[in-house]
């Protein structure tokens, strides 16, 4: 089985900072932007995902790409 | 006829009409109608997808939650997010598969995967259990939006009646292609009406966001954060698990991955999606703004607090928009989960016991249980009294039940055995039916044990359990297997 490249790990960071986040979250009484604190922080949680999908996309393009260009094989890379 | 029923009449005249507009001179099997073709683009299946995710749930269920619970409705907005991130490595594998087995509905990845009939006839059954709920829901929305809309004129039994016959119809003259077309018109309109409610309330009642919160949390206090007990961090937590992992268990969604043209589009849609989903964030705004507003809607009538506060800020012809919104919203995924429960009982149950039954005859089965599937949910719109929200959870636990049966098949050979994954789903699933039937909880079997484990999600501790015997029985039926040979 081949490795999983390590950038695709940055696709957990947002699941875990909800999951682990929202007990701390709770506890702070703030508002930003208006809204609780804690869909606030939500709210940042789900931008993220976007972001950091976006990212793990372009990287796994170039991965894929560097992988291409190494192939024995001329066929594969089209 | 009242201008906002008038206006909700006529949207659902032009659905229809969109649906048959959509059949036009084609001929249509039972692929076109379920999966309709394997041809959709980028922007087609993302449409077909968030049309299927954004149900009423979201616009009456989400704003009912955020009215009559406050905090713990914020789940809604997390599961989502984890889910596209899942999907970024899961549905490129199951694509793959199913396309190179030329495979249509949920059931067959598991045959197909698992070797095993039985196997798929199971998780087929789990998929219309879980559907059933969904269904339920949406029937109760679009009831709740025409009497409400009607002003008083309709009853809700009689609106929950006019909503099916519409739902029916909607699904026999359409098939896959209208509900596209129907995508697009809701999707705009969905949007507009929840952004504008959203930010028209809170401005218009309190001044702004910030305001409504700060009297919110005054009126009530603790409103904004999670309880100590109850729907405590705990319950979150598991519930966002268990919605995340189970948010491409659904039969429709499952199966709604095998249309898109390459794999391409779900890594795309894995950093799209999210964005989307912030959507939900309005309508909380509207939830929130209701409660000083329209106080009292205690229990079920939560739901109806969009609607109600709608019709104390704007005039008829405004609140018929915002009704003919909520039936598109209602509709379309409506007619995607009646089409997909005939089509899973049609062809992935009947057909097993019926194997020599031609491809016409599943074609017609499928579409006379079309009816018989809006009956029994009917029937159970009309004699429960759930809320919107807790009938979608109760749709996951039972979809969810499918995760660990799902990933172990992903290897190129099964991790598990189809008697150890089969085991697990029946000893998921039983879980769930024994505790929402007896309507036991954990806090209520042992109320010395701390509250982070007694309230965690019913459907987690139902799929832990799953796990372990899935393992178990896996173990020991492949040794014997191994015996044997």
């Amino acid at each position: 089985m081949r490795r999983v490249p390590p950038h695709r790990w940055l696709a957990a960071i947002p699941g875990l900072l909800i999951l682990l986040g929202v007990p701390f979250a709770n506890r702070v009484h703030a508002r930003v932007l208006g809204m609780p604190f804690l869909l606030a922080w939500i709210v940042g949680c789900v931008l993220l995902t976007s972001i950091v999908m976006a990212i793990v996309d372009r990287l796994d393009e170039r991965h894929a790409a560097r992988d291409a260009g190494r192939s024995t094989r001329p066929e594969r890379a089209a | 006829m009242n201008p906002a029923l008038a206006v909700i009449a006529l949207f659902l005249v032009l659905s229809f009409a969109l649906g048959l507009l959509a059949r036009r001179g084609r001929t249509m099997n039972l692929e076109q109608w379920s999966v309709g073709g394997r041809g959709f683009g980028a922007v087609f299946v993302f449409l077909l997808m968030a049309g299927e995710i954004y149900t009423t749930f979201t616009f009456l269920g989400g704003s009912g939650w955020a009215y009559g619970r406050g905090a713990p409705a914020f789940y809604i907005l997390c599961y989502g997010a984890i889910a596209y991130s899942i999907s970024y490595f899961l549905l490129p594998v199951i694509w793959r598969y199913a396309t190179a087995h030329q495979l249509h509905s949920q059931a067959d990845f598991f045959v197909r995967k698992y070797d095993s009939p039985a196997l798929g006839v199971l998780v087929s059954l789990v998929g219309v259990a879980g559907l059933i709920p969904y269904l339920v829901l949406q029937l109760k929305g679009l009831g709740i939006i025409v009497s409400e809309t009607s002003y008083g004129a309709i009853s809700v039994p009689v609106a929950v009646w006019i909503s099916i016959t519409a739902l029916v119809v909607y699904v026999i003259i359409s098939g896959v292609h209208g509900s596209a077309w129907t995508a697009v018109a809701k999707d705009i309109m969905i949007l507009a009406v929840a952004v504008g409610l959203g930010l028209y309330l809170p401005w218009h009642y309190y001044g702004g966001l910030g305001p409504m919160f700060d009297a919110i949390a005054k009126a009530k206090p603790g409103f904004l954060s999670l309880p100590a007990k109850g729907m405590s961090v705990s319950w979150f937590v598991s519930t966002v698990l268990l919605t995340s992992l189970g948010f491409y268990m659904w039969p429709h969604a499952f199966a709604s991955a095998y249309t898109a043209k390459s794999e391409r589009v779900f890594r795309k849609n894995a950093s799209v999606m999210p964005l989307y989903q912030l959507v939900l964030l309005f309508v909380f705004f509207t939830g929130f703004a209701a409660i000083l507003r329209v106080p009292g809607l205690t229990g079920t009538q939560a739901d109806l607090s969009l609607l109600k506060v709608s019709k104390l800020a704007f005039s008829p012809l405004v609140v018929g928009l915002i009704g003919a919104a909520g039936l598109l919203t209602a509709l379309v995924p409506g007619s995607m989960i009646l089409m997909s429960a005939s089509t899973i009982l049609a062809k992935n149950v009947y057909r097993s016991f019926a194997p020599s039954a031609s491809e016409r005859a599943i074609s017609w089965i499928a579409r006379a249980l079309v009816p018989v599937v809006a009956l029994v949910a009917v029937w159970i719109t009309l004699s429960s009294g759930e809320e919107i929200v807790p009938l979608l959870l109760l749709g996951y636990n039972f979809v969810t039940q499918l995760f660990p049966s799902l990933i172990l098949s992903l290897p190129s050979r099964p991790l598990a055995t189809p008697a150890g994954s089969m085991a697990g789903i029946v000893t998921g699933v039983a879980t769930i039916l024994w505790t929402s039937l007896s309507k036991i909880t954990l806090a209520r079997l042992f109320p010395q044990w701390p509250s982070v484990i007694t309230d965690l999600n019913v459907g987690i501790v139902a799929m832990i359990a799953n796990i372990v015997v899935l393992v178990v029985v896996s173990l020991m039926t492949r040794k014997r297997a191994a015996e044997a040979s």
